[in-house]
């Protein structure tokens, strides 16, 4: 695939490099113990360190280790044992230290990878430059009195970890293919929710164009997309801007813009004149992060199977087709639900259902996956009962729809409706010889040749059980008696 | 008892008669609330505070009358005024910090209020800990109560910790709390001719001590002897989870580890601290404490710490690059004061620009401009290897040497308003203090004699880390063999 853009004067290539901010799901701040959930009333969730009180001091919040050595490891990247805290310098009044505790030269994770599934069913790698561990800002409210601005600080020293990718991205395509492979190893893992619209998950674009194989232009980073069709629009601005720009005969400045997702165009935030020194250095009340090669070999060893893993495994070991498998795959809740109806029910059968029926259903009623009104087990046993004949599709449809309005088990809802199937061949076998009886003339004429009547008995077998009786059973157990 | 006889009990003797009922803790917080009211010429304490020392002296009382009480349950103590404590006003002698009343306690002024001890009030100190003369304090320097007579100029009780350190000496507090980033306990304490005692960096929590500079401050007891300065500490000392430059250390009992002498131990006396122009004073001390520990029965022997000369201008750049950050968080946003401005900046510049005082704007501004694109490697980056280097000098030497031994400061307390135009010599005061400091060392200082003005002089000891007890026990022998005990003019006066 070509990812060049058309200028005036030819073609085009865009380089992207990618600064991910993912917020690590954890009870607690990174360095303090105030809580870090979102939506709380402002200045709730705030410790005296959040607030900058003197003589407080940061202690790590080891869940946030845990999560930024699990991604490290997912991201099949080199893990630091010696890592260290810095302080970057600035004042501003939503950053209640005057600094903020950041990685800047030893982050937790070094370089490594990540391969992004593209639309023709191609795969393209990805360099993972670093992912280093940080603490949020809070809020400031601009907008809620004329003369004043307001601070939030109950996002104040929240966990991030920022990812940062190699210059390796060359489309919206791709960065897009990167956002959303990233977000679902991330939700995989349970490091972070991957809400962008809450921004949870946030990316920083570094976007500039060069002429294919040429020297590399000058940049500019889109500060703070928060989310993937905003990514997109961006991009494709950003791009266009560019080449305009050099086009037109003049020099890309090398700047902090923003996306105003209203009108679809960046907007410069500041330049690069205007760019802080951040005078970082280690700090002093954080020593050194270090960790052990055994602490890292038991967070690989409780680590879930990734969704890379997963799919291939669904195809290999389960039958899946690779559509399928990326379907259920994509999100770790479906393919959890999936897995455990799997267990007791023939996996491409249930693949259908959870595809068909289950996301329709969740659909309908805009419910997740973990809130669907039929239990995975629940639908293991109905399709058993397809498999062994026991229903039709049709009435196992008509069965689905009870269980999920009504919260009914499949057992339950099989028998109220009276939908199971008579295949009981003694049972069978007994409606069959009271129907030859009462059609002594039917059953001449059939013997003397005219075997379209068979219908017509199967017909008053069926009746007969009130359409419970299961009509392949009935069909070859007439024959048989018939026959002789 | 006399007030005047209970004012002169030390930690030891006063927990004894407390314990014995020959007095109460009632009446020993009276006398010391007395002693506070008239010393106030002083300027010892930013705040007192009497009502909160009764209520402390009936709580001690109960817990001595249900045998539950410590060894400093109801010591009268004096809390420098850079430990936040809940519901006092704390401010670090700046005016940053305007009526900043803590809502939480450190963990320090916490162990020392479980343990008994009662709270006389705030004492003052060098603004955010930052000088050696108490002079940079925004209410104005504590004066050291010795030779303070009207035709002679007040002397510094020495800085940062100088109210803590006159408090002591004036008999204004039984003990007191001190700091130390290059010497603010121990250089006080040689002022004022008393003991003062920096730990191992890590041994006391820093965790609601206002910051100077985190990698350096340590806090630490200011006492009449050394026994006293070892049974505060053993109080104020222990794992602090909420501090992660805490050290999982146990707590010895230190008051143990003074006695058993010092027979056999080796004590270095590092020759790079007989500094250019020494004051033969200084010399003279040195070596009577060198005599003294000799005929104690340790080993003398001559040892080289190069680096030493480092020292000081290491320490001027690390320290100030550590408090231009600690002190961003002063901004006028939150709490403390704030002076309008025209715009955010504008706020921020006021705020500041009034709200610190001269000293500590001047550190700010180096410690901003050495962590500066450009000149970080020159200086910062420079100054933290240096800083190891130091640090090897002194494992080095611990190779063949239990201690050091060496002299507290380069001269004796000097008249308050001396040394203020040329900051550099007014930095030179630390320049036996800073380098334990930069190594986060155990150093005690001990009074050991007169110069012939009868002012005191004291000298260091420099310890392994964590080896606080070899320190004690030789700032004991110093302590036996000195007999130094005399008391400022002032007190006895005052007192009576």
């Amino acid at each position: 695939m070509s990812t060049l853009i058309e200028g005036r004067e030819g073609q085009w290539e865009l380089v992207i490099g990618l600064e991910t901010h993912a917020q690590v799901t954890s009870e607690a701040k990174l360095f303090s113990g105030a809580s870090a959930s979102f939506g709380a009333k402002p200045n709730s969730h705030v410790s005296f360190l959040d607030a900058g009180m003197p003589g407080m001091l940061p202690v790590i919040n080891q869940r946030c280790v845990e999560a930024a050595v699990m991604t490290g490891i997912a991201l099949n990247a080199e893990i630091n044992l010696v890592s260290i805290f810095d302080r970057k310098n600035y004042f501003y009044p939503d950053l209640p230290l005057g600094y903020q505790i950041s990685q800047f030269s030893d982050p937790i994770v070094g370089e490594g990878w990540l391969d992004i599934e593209l639309d023709e069913g191609s795969t393209k790698r990805v360099g993972i430059t670093r992912l280093h561990l940080e603490q949020d800002a809070g809020k400031s409210l601009h907008d809620q009195d004329p003369f004043r601005t307001f601070i939030d600080l109950n996002r104040a020293g929240v966990g991030l970890m920022e990812i940062v990718t190699e210059p390796d991205i060359h489309s919206a395509d791709e960065a897009a293919a990167y956002v959303t492979k990233l977000r679902e190893i991330l939700r995989y893992l349970g490091v972070c929710d991957g809400n962008m619209e809450e921004g949870s998950l946030r990316c920083d674009i570094n976007i500039s164009v060069r002429k294919p194989g040429g020297a590399l232009g000058t940049r500019t980073e889109i500060k703070n997309v928060n989310s993937i069709r905003f990514m997109r629009e961006a991009i494709a601005f950003e791009a266009r801007r560019q080449v305009e720009i050099i086009e037109d005969g003049g020099d890309i400045d090398q700047e902090t813009r923003l996306f105003d997702p209203d009108r679809g165009e960046t907007r410069s935030m500041r330049s690069k004149e205007d760019s802080h020194d951040y005078r970082y250095f280690p700090d002093p009340d954080l020593p050194p992060l270090v960790l052990d090669t055994n602490y890292i070999a038991e967070i690989k060893s409780r680590m879930p199977e990734l969704p890379d893993a997963k799919r291939s495994r669904f195809v290999n070991e389960l039958g899946l087709t690779e559509y399928d498998a990326n379907v259920i795959a994509a999100d770790k809740s479906s393919a959890a639900y999936f897995e455990k109806a799997a267990e007791k029910a023939e996996p491409k059968l249930v693949a259908n259902w959870v595809m068909g029926e289950v996301f329709g259903r969740l659909n309908k009623d805009g419910l997740s996956i973990v809130e669907a009104n039929v239990a995975p087990e629940e639908l293991a046993a109905l399709v058993v009962m397809i498999q062994d004949g026991k229903i039709s599709g049709r009435q196992a449809k008509e069965a689905f729809e009870k269980m999920w309005s009504e919260g009914m088990g499949a057992l339950a809802v099989i028998q109220e409706l009276g939908l199971e199937q008579i295949s009981d061949d003694g049972a069978i076998k007994e409606m069959v010889a009271s129907v030859i009886s009462a059609n002594p003339d039917k059953v001449a004429e059939f013997k003397a040749g005219k075997t379209q009547l068979l219908g017509f008995f199967v017909g008053q077998v069926m009746k007969a059980s009130k359409g419970k009786a299961n009509p392949k059973a009935v069909n070859a157990i007439l024959q048989e008696i018939l026959g002789q | 008892m006399s007030k005047s006889e209970l004012l002169q009990l030390d930690i030891a003797t006063a927990g004894k008669g407390l314990r014995d009922g020959d007095f109460t803790a009632i009446e020993l917080t009276e006398a010391y609330l007395d002693a506070v009211e008239a010393s106030r010429e002083l300027n010892i304490f930013i705040t007192e505070t009497p009502d909160r020392a009764m209520a402390d002296a009936v709580a001690a009382d109960k817990s001595i009358k249900a045998g539950t009480s410590s060894k400093m349950t109801g010591m009268p103590i004096g809390m420098k005024d850079l430990f936040c404590t809940q519901g006092i006003k704390t401010t670090a002698a700046s005016n940053i910090l305007g009526e900043f009343i803590p809502p939480y306690e450190s963990t320090i002024s916490a162990r020392l209020k479980a343990a008994g001890t009662i709270l006389l009030g705030k004492t003052n100190l060098d603004e955010f800990a930052m000088g050696s003369s108490n002079t940079t304090s925004a209410f104005g320097a504590a004066i050291n109560p010795w030779e303070l007579t009207e035709d002679k100029k007040p002397l510094t009780p020495g800085g940062s910790s100088g109210g803590s350190a006159a408090a002591v000496a004036a008999g204004a507090a039984i003990a007191a709390t001190g700091t130390d980033t290059g010497g603010s306990i121990r250089q006080p304490a040689a002022f004022c001719g008393i003991v003062g005692m920096k730990p191992t960096y890590g041994r006391c929590s820093r965790w609601g001590v206002v910051a100077f500079a985190s990698s350096l401050d340590q806090a630490g007891p200011f006492a009449r002897t050394v026994r006293d300065a070892a049974i505060m500490l053993e109080t104020m000392a222990g794992h602090d989870p909420k501090d992660s430059t805490s050290a999982a250390q146990a707590t010895p009992n230190f008051e143990a580890l003074i006695d058993g002498g010092v027979k056999g131990m080796r004590v270095g006396i590092p020759k790079e601290y007989r500094v250019e122009d020494m004051p033969e004073e200084i010399d003279s001390i040195w070596r009577r404490g060198i005599e003294m520990v000799t005929a104690a029965g340790a080993e003398v022997v001559e040892v080289s710490l190069p680096m030493t000369m480092s020292a000081l201008p290491t320490y001027y750049i690390v320290a100030p690059a550590e408090a231009s950050a600690n002190l961003a968080r002063y901004d006028g946003v939150r709490y403390g004061a704030r002076v309008e401005g025209d715009d955010l900046n504008g706020m921020y510049s006021a705020t500041r620009g009034q709200g610190f005082g001269k000293e500590v704007r001047r550190r700010i501004m180096i410690g901003t401009y050495v962590l500066s694109a450009g000149y970080y490697d020159a200086y910062y980056k420079k100054a933290q290897r240096v800083r190891t280097l130091i640090s090897q000098d002194f494992d080095n030497a611990f190779h063949s040497v239990d201690a050091l031994l060496t002299p507290t400061t380069p001269g004796a307390a000097f008249p308050i308003g001396e040394k203020e135009d040329d900051p550099i010599s007014m930095y030179l005061n630390d320049v036996f203090t800073v380098p334990a400091s930069l190594a986060g060392l155990p150093a005690i200082s001990v009074p050991v004699g007169s110069n012939e003005n009868g002012l005191p002089l004291g000298l260091q000891i420099i310890g392994r880390p964590f080896d606080e007890g070899s320190v004690f026990r030789l700032g004991q022998a110093l302590e036996d063999a000195a007999q130094f005990d005399k008391r400022p003019r002032l007190t006895l006066e005052g007192f009576k």
